[in-house]
C-alpha cells in the first residue's frame, strides 16, 4: 500500500509551546507584545505559503531491514535495530511543508528582518514535526481501519540521523520510497530538499517496544533527548 | 552622555525607528561617529549579550535588537567610512559544502555585525577553498564554519589544513559551529576554537580576533 497524503492548514499549524521552545524560550514565559506579535506574523506567514504534502508506503520487515542497512554505516546496537523483532507493522514515510516555507525564511533574513525569519524558520520546524505526526496517526488509522491494530498497538516514528541511523540511510530510503514524487529530493549529502521535510520508518507493535533506555553509546553526544519525551508520552496513554 | 544612553536603552528594546532617529540627532550634535558606534550602538548590543548569555533574554529579542542597532549603523555606515575607521575585526562566514542549513550560520552573523566586526557571509554549501581565498583576498583575520549534517564535518578539516599548509595560521583563525559538531571534533581537526552557540561563537571570535591582533603587534 502506498498513499499520498493531503493535510489540511490546521494540521500544519504548529503548537505554540514547541514554537518557542525552537527559539530557547521556556513555556511558562509572559512574552512582550513584540514578541507576541513577531509570534503571530511567524504563523500567519507560515499559513499562507506552507504546502503540506506526504507519501506512505508500507514495507516489510525483510524488505525495510535492507532499507536501513543502507550504507552498512549505523551503529552496532540502534533503538530501530532491536525493536524490529517485535514489530508488527510498518511503513516509510516522508513529509515536506513545500520549497515556499523555505524560501521565504530567507527572503525574510535578506529584508533584514532576522527576528521575523527566525521565528517562521522555528515555527516551521515545529510545523514539520506536527507533520510527521499526522503522518504516523494516518498508519495508525490504516491499521485500525484493516484490524490490524489492536488497543495496546502503538506507532512510533524514527528517522535516518537520529539514534544510530546513519544519515545515509536516506539513500536506500529514498530509493524505496520515491519521495521525488512529492517534490523531496535528495542532495548527495543527504540533506533533504525542501529542508523543512521530514522522513522515516513507522514503525507498529505492542507500545512497550518503543520504551528503551538511553543507554546506547551514541545516547552521550545526544542534545536533543526527544526520545524521552516520546517514551514518556507513548506510555502514558 | 544623555542622548548615546538613549541609543543604547533603544537598541535594547529593539526600537529601530527610535535609533535611527537618536543616531541621526547625535550627529547633528556633533558627537564623534565613532563615540556614537562604541559608546550607543555597541554598548547597547554588549548589555544585549550578557542578558541573553544570562538568560534574561531569548532569541526574538536579540534579533530585533540587532534590527535596531543595524538602523543606527546605517546612519553612521558614511561617515564611518568617509573617516576610514576600520571595523573591529573581519570575520568571513559560510555553512560547509555539501549543506544548506544556513539558519545558524546567519545569526551568529547578525550577532557578529552587532559586535562592530564586519561579516563577509559565503552563503551556503561553500568549497574549502573559497573560505581561505576570500579570507586572503579580504584581510579577514577569522573563519567561520557551520555544519548541520555529520556528512559534511570532514570539509571543515580541508578548511583548516589550507590555512595551516598556505603557512597562514598566525593571521587566519578558525571556527567551527552547528548541532553534530563539538569541542573534541573542533580540536581534532586543529581548528582554534568551537562555538557552542550564536553567543559563545561570537565571544570566541571575538577573542580570536584580539589574538590575531596581539600576534599582528608581536
Amino acid at each position: 500500500m502506498t498513499e499520498l497524503l493531503t493535510f489540511s492548514i490546521d494540521e500544519v499549524v504548529p503548537d505554540r509551546v514547541a514554537v518557542l521552545q525552537n527559539q530557547g524560550i521556556p513555556a511558562k514565559r509572559r512574552l512582550s507584545p513584540a514578541i507576541e506579535t513577531l509570534y503571530a506574523r511567524a504563523i500567519q506567514l507560515l499559513t499562507e505559503v506552507a504546502a503540506p504534502v506526504g507519501v506512505l508506503s508500507e514495507i516489510s520487515i525483510s524488505e525495510f531491514e535492507v532499507v536501513y542497512r543502507g550504507e552498512g554505516q549505523n551503529e552496532p546496537t540502534t533503538p530501530v535495530g532491536d525493536i524490529l523483532g517485535r514489530a508488527e507493522n510498518l511503513a516509510v514515510f516522508a513529509v515536506t511543508l513545500g520549497e515556499r516555507v523555505s524560501r521565504r525564511i530567507n527572503e525574510c533574513f535578506q529584508s533584514d528582518d532576522p527576528a521575523l525569519a527566525a521565528m517562521l524558520d522555528c515555527a516551521a520546524s515545529a510545523a514539520a514535526d506536527k507533520l510527521a505526526e499526522s503522518a504516523q496517526g494516518r498508519f495508525e488509522s490504516v491499521l485500525t481501519r484493516a484490524g490490524r491494530a489492536t488497543p495496546g498497538t502503538a506507532v512510533l516514528r524514527y528517522s535516518p540521523g537520529y539514534c544510530g541511523w546513519h544519515i545515509s540511510g536516506q539513500k536506500t530510503l529514498f530509493e524505496f520510497l520515491r519521495p521525488q514524487q512529492i517534490g523531496i529530493c535528495l542532495t548527495k549529502s543527504f540533506l533533504m530538499q525542501p529542508l523543512k521535510s521530514v522522513s522515516g520508518v513507522l514503525i507498529a507493535g505492542p507500545k512497550e517496544i518503543h520504551s528503551f533506555q538511553m543507554s546506547y553509546p551514541f545516547c552521550i553526544k545526544c542534545e536533543t533527548r526527544g526520545c524521552r519525551e516520546r517514551i514518556r508520552a507513548l506510555l502514558a496513554d | 552622555m544623555g542622548i548615546l544612553a538613549d541609543i543604547s536603552g533603544n537598541v535594547l528594546s529593539g526600537d529601530d525607528r527610535n535609533v535611527a532617529e537618536l543616531t541621526h540627532k547625535a550627529i547633528e550634535q556633533g558627537l564623534l561617529p565613532k563615540r556614537i558606534l562604541d559608546a550607543g550602538l555597541i554598548a547597547g548590543m554588549d548589555v544585549v549579550g550578557k542578558r541573553f548569555k544570562a538568560h534574561d533574554i531569548f532569541l526574538p529579542e536579540v534579533l530585533m535588537a540587532a534590527k535596531a542597532m543595524y538602523a543606527g549603523m546605517n546612519e553612521l555606515r558614511p561617515l564611518l567610512q568617509k573617516e576610514g575607521i576600520p571595523s573591529a575585526g573581519k570575520v568571513v562566514l559560510g555553512t560547509i559544502q555539501g549543506d544548506l542549513h544556513d539558519i545558524g550560520k546567519n545569526l551568529v552573523g547578525i550577532m557578529l555585525k552587532g559586535a562592530g566586526l564586519e561579516v563577509i557571509d559565503l552563503g551556503n554549501d561553500v568549497p574549502p577553498e573559497r573560505f581561505v581565498e576570500t579570507a586572503k583576498d579580504r584581510h579577514a583575520s577569522v573563519i567561520g564554519m557551520s555544519a548541520l549534517l555529520t556528512t559534511t564535518m570532514p570539509a571543515m578539516a580541508d578548511v583548516v589544513d589550507c590555512v595551516k599548509s598556505q603557512g597562514l595560521g598566525h593571521k587566519i583563525k578558525t571556527i567551527v559551529g552547528g548541532a553534530p559538531v563539538s569541542d573534541e571534533f573542533a580540536h581534532r581537526i586543529g581548528a582554534d576554537a568551537y562555538g557552542f552557540d550564536a553567543a559563545s561563537a561570537v565571544e570566541r571570535v571575538k577573542n580570536l580576533v584580539g589574538r590575531n591582533e596581539d600576534e599582528t603587534v608581536a
